[in-house]
């Protein structure tokens, strides 16, 4: 289960302040907003973009792990990796549907995804490449998604707030599940111990990306977190989640790939180095190892089963039909 | 995309147990009853949820207006005599 920062947002609001300011005053007072209740554009669009960003996510995020169902080493792992992967796919759908009260149709947000125009977390433009990478994502990638998603449970809006709850209950087994491939890896051979190194080398600072933007940098943090979409800075979850990873990496007897990392007493918490910046912009905006393949291969999904879901619609019409012939009979 | 038309929406209800009521959880998108059925069962109860599930054509459900809340709801508030704290029993009557 996967969030990252909502990129490319920045709504203004055009309605009377009047409106704006009993509307905030609801959000001040915790109350929360449903489906049909009157909401400010911008708050509409800014849910829309961010739980279909969520949505996507949660599906372009089955392709990496999917890479490696038919090759888990055991079958105890397999049939927990098929269980996260549908889980994964549970996700998404969650959140498609709480994003289609807002007003968005399933359509226009699979239309979005199959033509490469919608945003998902840019950690799935990366590579699988060996049984460990599997450990590295449910350990990094879900845990720094859990820090993400545990807040948006309090979100103002209803919908996408109860998703969360649903998806918070079933992601701490993702976690535990990684984590428990990397212990395997860690105190196993010098060959799996160092395949075990190599994935969180690999994983480690795309994972910090997934927070989104620094602070100074976010375009959108200031209003979603005065409409309390959002509770944390990206920042602060940032810092949460390299707090809690750095005594399980020690546990597990491996090193994170950052030589700047250190505790820091007077702050109660760890330094860590610059993230490349300009690495996580390349990669949000089309550039990252796998974009084109994660859209093709989700194009190419939604495309080879266009006859299903017509032969589906065209299967209930005909039953519906003859249903009413009979009762018109009768 | 080939479709014209988006496949119709469900609501999903589900009873966790028997003894309490149908709950709703969310929607999905489905064909025809059955297959809503079927979903609804792979995408809400993967972890012993529920004993029964419901799904229901989203556009079947009437709905109150947000707006009419007041109208609604609010002549209710000013009628305290409908709670039992309302009435005066002295304490020697015992639990009533």
């Amino acid at each position: 289960m996967y969030s990252q920062g909502l990129i490319g947002s920045g709504e203004q609001t055009t309605e009377t302040p009047e409106f704006l300011a009993a509307f905030q005053a609801r959000i001040d007072a915790d109350e929360k907003i449903e489906p049909n209740d009157p909401m400010p554009a911008a708050y509409r669009k800014t849910l829309i973009r961010q739980i279909g960003q969520h949505a996507h996510s949660e599906i372009v995020g089955m392709l990496p792990e999917g890479n490696w169902i038919t090759r888990a080493p055991t079958l105890r792992r397999k049939a927990a990796l098929l269980a996260k992967v549908q889980d994964e796919g549970g996700h998404g759908l969650y959140l498609y549907s709480a994003a289609e009260t807002l007003g968005v149709s399933r359509k226009q947000m699979t239309e979005e995804l199959v033509s490469g125009r919608a945003k998902y977390s840019s950690i799935f433009n990366y590579p699988t490449q060996t049984w460990a990478d599997i450990g590295a994502i449910g350990w990094l990638v879900d845990g720094a998604a859990i820090m993400n998603q545990v807040p948006l449970c309090r979100c103002s809006y209803g919908p996408y707030a109860r998703a969360m709850i649903r998806v918070c209950r079933e992601e701490s087994f993702h976690q535990r599940q990684g984590y428990e491939i990397m212990l395997k890896l860690a105190e196993g051979s010098p060959a799996q111990k160092e395949m075990a190194q190599d994935a969180l080398n690999r994983w480690w600072w795309p994972s910090l990306m997934m927070f989104g933007p620094p602070d100074g940098a976010s375009e959108h943090s200031d209003q979603s977190t005065r409409w309390k979409i959002k509770r944390f800075t990206n920042d602060e979850l940032r810092q949460k989640f390299v707090d809690a990873t750095v005594p399980q990496a020690q546990r597990l007897g491996l090193s994170l790939p950052d030589p700047a990392l250190a505790w820091n007493e007077a702050e109660g918490r760890y330094d860590y180095g610059e993230i490349d910046w300009d690495e996580f912009w390349a990669v949000v905006k089309g550039h990252g190892p796998l974009n084109k393949a994660r859209v093709a291969a989700r194009k190419k999904a939604w495309e080879d089963g266009a006859w299903v879901r017509e032969a589906a619609l065209a299967h209930a019409k005909k039953r519906a039909a003859r249903q009413s012939v009979a009762i018109a009979a009768e | 995309m080939s479709e014209a038309e988006e496949i119709p929406l469900w609501e999903v209800f589900i009873r966790p147990r028997n003894g309490l009521a149908h709950r709703h959880c969310g929607s999905l998108h489905a064909a025809d009853a059955e297959m809503a059925l079927q979903a609804a069962r792979d995408v809400y109860t993967r972890r012993g949820e529920g004993l029964s599930v419901w799904v229901i054509p989203s556009a079947q459900i009437v709905a109150s207006d947000p707006q009419d809340r007041g109208v609604l709801f609010d002549p209710a508030d000013d009628k305290i005599y409908r709670h039992p704290s309302f009435y005066n029993i002295p304490d020697d009557v015992g639990h009533m």
